[in-house]
């Protein structure tokens, strides 16, 4: 049997997971690493791909993305979001479970795995829900979840509000080893909220969020990943307050980790001012001193990944006043050039912590193959122009949705050519 | 868009400038005469058809403007639409693709969500006024406010004027802060602080918790509607212990200066935040409010027809 090689030479190329960030030249056989090496000799029939003057790291992965099949197909497949996916780098996703039918059994968690699978694109890791219907009622059975491929489990959109279920949940996890995903919100006081409340919401007579909101069930769920020693991720990470409970129960040992996603890094409250539906997202974005904390937590690693919520909506559901329209906003296409932008380019982190907070470490914590780019493990990789730069234009998406609020923004930092398993699944033009 | 015009629509006063304000206000004197007279109409916007676009109850506002419309001879068809929370969205974007389609002149819009009246004129070539969009701004009843205030005092510079209430979800509120503070008053909120908005103070407004307080310090008083569907989120007790803690009574009035002023934007509630002897009183300009409101709103369908300032008189057939 022949084997397929693919030598990319002349690039620069990071990886966290080797403490690696050097020029060098990368061998991929048969769809795994072989080498990485200076002036490294490819075998006769290998593919030769010239990438003098770009990045070449293990490819991204996102911890948190909506993919809305089955049920709302004309916002997103897996298929054309796992294809959005690789156009932004990513090579591997965690799709929530919150569906229709929500991703709360076996049979669910199967038909992701399986669409992921034909999609051919990124990796598709299903999130199954950690209680039925996502209710917050009765346990969903994590042990077949797991075994049917789901990596963790989260009601994200619904928080569990009860602290007992919470803390069950916690617990029961552990003997699978996977994390609790965490979308913190206090029902009672977010209800009917649609922006960040404060002086912005208070202008434009639309209900605010307060940051309380959020912050009261970041600090219930640290506390109870101390009580039962579980594992916690909390999700996009929008308030200074948040961060800072995340900080001091780091310091005091709880296993809890974090995300940051690029819209609560860049924006603030003060881009609702045109009740523009592309930025009303769940948590809401707040103010300037919410982003600059949040990025404090990136760059001292309270906060541990980058993560974009991706949460398409097809464009009928967007067209209303910003009471009715949906929350969310999509983000694999734009996450990487955001986070340059925004993170690399103002000397906030650089591009290995950078790659660090998208890959190695979303991988280490979710326990999913990529990563790293040691010897062995699966050719999957990002090769990309750090300095090039784009107007994000949604037209061109990917995706099947349109609602970015970043359109007509200008950012550096483009990607090149995603590659899954040694395959090549995107190239730019 | 020159200064002393007002552009394609009338959304909020946040938006305006201090002249344009005035602009308005000054317009709206030759027509208050309008309504005096035995035949009440002038052929000022013959020919404009306008619809009065309204997803939300209302009597005193819808019927103000289409006085204001029927007394220009505008041509005004009425549209009431009160559909449920899920469809009110979609059914907005489809009648803005429909107006636009019935090439109508403007649009009057009243509706419970905040920006609901951009929404709309972002999407139609018409003119656009809002008639209140949810808890964001209510331009026509604070410029109504602002006449009947300086009709009173001849001026609004240096007056203080207390807005007491529900401010938290008060459209009329805020335009009332935007267009008070750009005409040089000191303005002030008074209400439980269950029902100021977070951040108020950072608009350049003094918050007073007690009403008493509130009484002693202004000149003017403008009292809002407690709306009572919204009390039921929790907000306040009871109705009977806003009436005794915030109430505006006789004898609280015991306090006030003697050219105190108190507005009400209406409908009220007598005996909630405002005692029958009071609304009727000799402080009360409430039913000035309503007449100075057909006014106003004249001289907001003239000025975004195209008409100027220096020819309204002219436009009312008054000797100038």
């Amino acid at each position: 049997m022949s084997e397929r090689s693919t030598i990319f030479t002349g690039g620069r190329v990071i990886d966290p997971s080797q403490e690696l960030d050097t020029a060098s030249d990368l061998l991929v056989v048969d769809g795994k690493v072989a080498e990485i090496g200076k002036n490294l000799t490819a075998p006769d029939e290998a593919e030769v791909i010239d990438v003098s003057g770009l990045i070449v790291a293990p490819g991204l992965i996102d911890v948190h993305v909506h993919f809305r099949e089955p049920g709302m197909e004309e916002a997103e497949t897996v298929a054309t979001g796992a294809r959005a996916a690789v156009a932004g780098g990513f090579t591997g996703v965690c799709v929530m479970p919150n569906t229709d039918p929500v991703t709360d059994n076996q049979a669910a968690v199967g038909f992701i795995v399986k669409q992921g699978g034909d999609a051919n694109a990124a990796r598709v890791y299903p999130i199954a829900a950690i209680t039925l219907q996502q209710l917050g009622e009765r346990l969903s059975e994590f042990g077949e979840l797991v075994a049917a491929g789901a990596v963790a489990v989260s009601d994200d959109g619904r928080p569990v509000v009860s602290s007992h279920m919470m803390r069950t949940a916690l617990e029961y996890a552990q003997t699978f080893g996977i994390p609790i995903v965490d979308h913190c919100e206090d029902p009672s006081l977010a209800a009917g909220g649609v922006m960040h409340e404060g002086l912005v919401s208070s202008r434009l007579g639309l209900k605010g969020i307060p940051s309380a909101a959020e912050e009261i069930m970041v600090a219930r769920d640290a506390l109870l990943a101390e009580l039962t020693e579980g594992r916690v991720h909390i999700c996009h990470v929008s308030t200074e307050g948040s961060v800072e409970i995340i900080r001091q129960a780091k310091s005091r040992g709880a296993r809890i980790t974090a995300e940051a996603t690029p819209h609560h890094f860049t924006l603030t409250d003060m881009a609702c001012e045109q009740y523009d539906t592309n930025t009303k997202m769940n948590p809401p974005l707040r103010e300037d001193h919410d982003v600059a904390a949040v990025i404090e937590g990136l760059k001292d690693g309270t906060l541990d990944v980058i993560a974009t919520d991706h949460a398409p909506h097809h464009y009928e559901a967007k067209e209303r006043d910003f009471d009715d329209a949906p929350f969310g906003v999509v983000g694999l296409e734009t996450a990487l050039g955001v986070g340059i932008s925004e993170l690399v380019d103002t000397k906030q982190l650089s591009l290995y912590d950078l790659i660090h907070c998208m890959s190695t470490k979303p991988a280490r914590i979710f326990d999913l193959p990529g990563g790293g780019l040691s010897g062995g493990s699966p050719a999957d990789l990002v090769v990309f122009d750090p300095t090039r730069l784009w107007i994000v234009d949604e037209a061109k998406f990917l995706s099947k949705s349109r609602n970015t609020p970043f359109s007509g923004r200008e950012l550096s930092g483009a990607v090149v050519r995603t590659v899954v398993a040694g395959m090549t699944v995107f190239e730019a033009d | 868009m020159t200064a002393l015009e007002l552009g394609k629509d009338l959304l909020g006063l946040e938006s305006l400038t201090a002249q344009q304000i005035v602009l308005i206000l000054d317009t709206a004197e030759p027509f208050k005469e309008v309504s005096e007279r035995a035949i009440k109409k002038v052929p000022t916007l013959r020919g404009k058809t306008i619809v009065n676009l309204f997803f939300e109850v209302s009597t005193r506002t819808r019927i103000s403007f289409e006085f204001a419309e029927k007394r220009l001879s505008a041509d005004t068809v009425n549209v009431s639409s009160q559909g449920s929370a899920v469809q009110k969205g979609e059914n907005l974007v489809d009648t803005a693709r429909n107006l636009e389609a019935m090439r109508i002149d403007m649009v009057v819009i009243r509706h419970p969500s905040s920006g609901a009246a951009k929404f709309l004129a972002d999407r139609i070539d018409s003119n656009v006024i809002n008639a209140g969009d949810g808890k964001h701004e209510h331009p026509t009843q604070a410029l109504l406010d602002l006449l009947t205030i300086r009709d009173k005092r001849g001026r609004i510079e240096g007056l203080r004027v207390c807005i007491c209430g529900d401010i938290l979800h008060s459209r009329v509120a805020r335009s009332n802060i935007w267009g008070l503070l750009k005409l040089g008053a000191e303005v002030a909120v008074c209400g439980p602080r269950s029902l100021m908005p977070l951040g108020i103070e950072q608009l350049g407004v003094r918050v007073i918790s007690r009403i008493e307080e509130a009484i002693e310090w202004a000149d003017v008083l403008n009292i809002l509607r407690l709306q009572l569907e919204r009390m039921t989120g929790g907000f306040i007790p009871s109705l009977r212990e806003y009436n005794r803690v915030f109430g505006v009574t006789v004898k609280r009035l015991e306090q006030a200066r003697h050219d105190l002023l108190i507005l009400h934007p209406g409908p009220i509630n007598r005996g909630v935040e405002i005692d029958s002897a009071v609304a009727d009183g000799s402080h009360s300009v409430i039913l000035d409010q309503v007449t100075n409101g057909i006014a106003v709103r004249m001289a907001v369908l003239y000025l975004l027809s195209g008409g100027r300032r220096e020819t309204a008189e002219a436009a009312m057939g008054l000797n100038v």
